[in-house]
């Protein structure tokens, strides 16, 4: 095996031509704001659903708490940012991996207790997880009532000054440059980790924990490295969310919306990135266009699971990946 | 010096004596069988000194280290593999990934290098794909590389979980009921690969079986279990003519 570097700047090329086309597209007034903030929550929701397929779809852990993971990090991201008082990309960028190692650190401290066991604990405590960081955050303002002297004293300003946790107002930072390139390194990112011997031995998890174990696999690690990976990004992609919103709440990150998030996962295919990132558009733009029946989108989304899971068990793409390369090897009768 | 030598080994239930007093050595490249009828301990045994359980009592000494209570993947890393009496696979992996996904100890590229795909990734990438088709050619599995494991038929899936067992470079090779399940033809084939298993790889083997053919034609040694205790120990013929071996697969 070697490095195919043709492939890569292939890959690359397509990427820029899209890239080039939504930003010609903007520039020209073609797409107005709402439609630019609308790209902006694909890529986020593309990066929450790469992420959560890792732990969910590779790892095979169900995570039913993703969206707690990206509120601190949108927390995190937003309360450095407004300390620092962050400004342009430079400023979004570092805000980003303050979100991601906040939402990592939270990650480990739920996931090292959780991953120990096997099973379903994980569904449980991520679950918990959730209603654990939103009450934390609605009383934030009363917990961190503390007097000058405190060293709590400049984190509890600066929250009254932004307007206290339950709704923070952030300074708008994220652009459609930002969030397709964190979009794109975040999918490239963890396409290469699947197919390293860490992904692999992740991958072994899934199908056979008690044999990946017996095959030398220290099963513990990896479910903790996987879960904790998939944190990170999560965290990442609130702290896009949180600067493009620029006014979050606890409620942004509710339990159904991780379950939301789970949605896409699993109707794209759980071990399948191509499937993720297709769902994450299609689900994100969707209800944009049946604005008039709001009501009826979680009717929608349970009827659209049980089809699935009737039909197609293993989600849209099930474990496919697009690939330029295998579409090149079949167009050209298999001798590439 | 004995490769695996168990000192009393024993676990307990909830009060269930699952096994007791236990004891076995085997030498380096020895092949040993463990029979016994249904229910006696015997993959309890295999369970204990592969760390799915920890023993309750006694002590296992492997290549000169206690392993006793020891986690399973740090057990494989020390030199004991193993195979499953109902197969585990990792179905959803081609034939191929399969016997990777084993050399992941062997491998030593860092989480970094595997993201950004340094050299050092390319080079142990090539050389384990490399090592895993040539230990498939072993088995004549070579062509299969890229199947899906799962649909193997049943005597190449029991032989892929050799190879993967293989492919972490053990000392001991642990082999649960390899021939459960197998046509006559098959189970001729299996021996013929375990045989070719000790010539290649120099390794010790334990083997549980119920074929006593199979057993009693390549074993040099045997270990009788039932209720969960050592009821006899030696050569194939020795045990043949036991007359407790012969009452508890019998009956009096």
């Amino acid at each position: 095996m070697k490095p195919n570097f043709k492939m890569y700047f292939i890959n690359a090329g397509l990427l820029l031509v899209v890239f080039a086309v939504i930003s010609v597209l903007l520039q020209l007034r073609v797409f107005n704001p709402f439609h630019e903030h609308l790209i902006i929550l694909v890529c986020i929701n593309i990066i929450l659903a790469v992420s959560l397929n890792l732990s969910a779809g590779f790892l095979g852990q169900l995570v039913l708490g993703h969206a707690a993971f990206m509120s601190v990090g949108a927390y995190a991201a937003a309360i450095f940012a407004n300390a620092i008082g962050a400004t342009g990309t430079p400023g979004l960028l570092a805000a980003l991996v303050v979100g991601g190692l906040a939402a990592a650190v939270s990650g480990i401290i739920i996931g090292v207790p959780a991953l120990r066991l096997r099973g379903d604990y994980i569904a449980i405590i991520t679950l918990a997880f959730v209603f654990i960081v939103q009450s934390l955050m609605l009383n934030l303002n009363n917990i961190l009532n503390v007097s000058e002297g405190s060293f709590l004293y400049p984190l509890a300003s600066l929250l009254n000054a932004t307007g206290g946790a339950q709704g923070m107002t952030v300074s708008r930072l994220t652009t459609f440059e930002a969030a397709f390139f964190v979009m794109v390194i975040t999918v490239a990112v963890l396409v290469c980790l699947v197919r390293s011997r860490h992904g692999r031995a992740m991958i072994a998890i899934r199908e056979d924990e008690i044999a990946a174990e017996a095959s030398g696999i220290s099963t513990v690690y990896y479910k903790i490295l996987g879960f904790t990976i998939s944190a990170f990004f999560a965290g990442v992609a609130g702290g896009l969310f949180a600067h493009q919103v620029f006014f979050i709440e606890p409620l942004d990150f509710d339990f159904v919306f991780s379950i939301e998030l789970l949605v896409i996962v699993v109707l794209g295919g759980m071990g399948s990135f191509t499937g993720a990132i297709i769902a994450a558009i299609v689900l994100t733009l969707l209800p944009e266009f049946l604005r008039e029946f709001q009501l009826w989108r979680m009717l929608v989304y349970a009827v659209l699971l049980i089809a699935m899971m009737i039909f197609r068990p293993k989600g849209l793409m099930g474990s496919y990946e697009f690939s330029v390369q295998n579409i090149l090897k079949k167009f050209r009768g298999g001798r590439a | 010096m004995a490769l695996l030598e168990a000192k009393g080994m024993g676990v307990d239930f909830g009060g269930l004596r699952a096994l007791s007093e236990f004891n076995i050595e085997i030498e380096p490249s020895e092949l040993v069988g463990l029979i016994g009828p249904n229910g006696a301990g015997k993959t309890t045994c295999f369970n204990l000194l592969t760390g799915v359980f920890a023993p309750t009592e006694g002590d296992v000494i492997f290549d000169g280290k206690s392993i006793a209570g020891k986690k399973s993947y740090h057990i494989n890393n020390l030199g004991i593999a193993r195979t499953f009496q109902n197969i585990r696979l990792f179905k959803g992996l081609s034939v191929v990934e399969n016997v990777k996904t084993a050399f992941h100890a062997r491998m030593k590229y860092n989480l970094l290098s595997g993201i950004l795909r340094l050299p050092s990734y390319w080079r142990e990438e090539t050389e384990i794909h490399n090592s895993a088709l040539e230990l498939l050619s072993v088995f004549d599995m070579a062509d299969l590389a890229d199947a899906n494991a799962a649909n193997l038929p049943y005597g190449k899936q029991r032989q892929l979980e050799i190879a993967r067992a293989l492919a972490t470079n053990p000392k001991l090779l642990l082999l649960d009921e390899p021939a459960a399940g197998m046509n006559p033809s098959e189970t001729q084939l299996l021996m013929d690969t375990i045989r070719l298993i000790r010539e290649k790889f120099n390794i010790a083997i334990l083997l549980i079986e119920h074929d006593m053919k199979l057993v009693m034609g390549i074993c040099q040694r045997m270990v009788v279990l039932d209720y969960g205790m050592i009821i006899a120990a030696g050569t194939p013929d020795e045990i043949k003519n036991n007359p407790r071996v012969v009452e508890a697969y019998l009956g009096e």
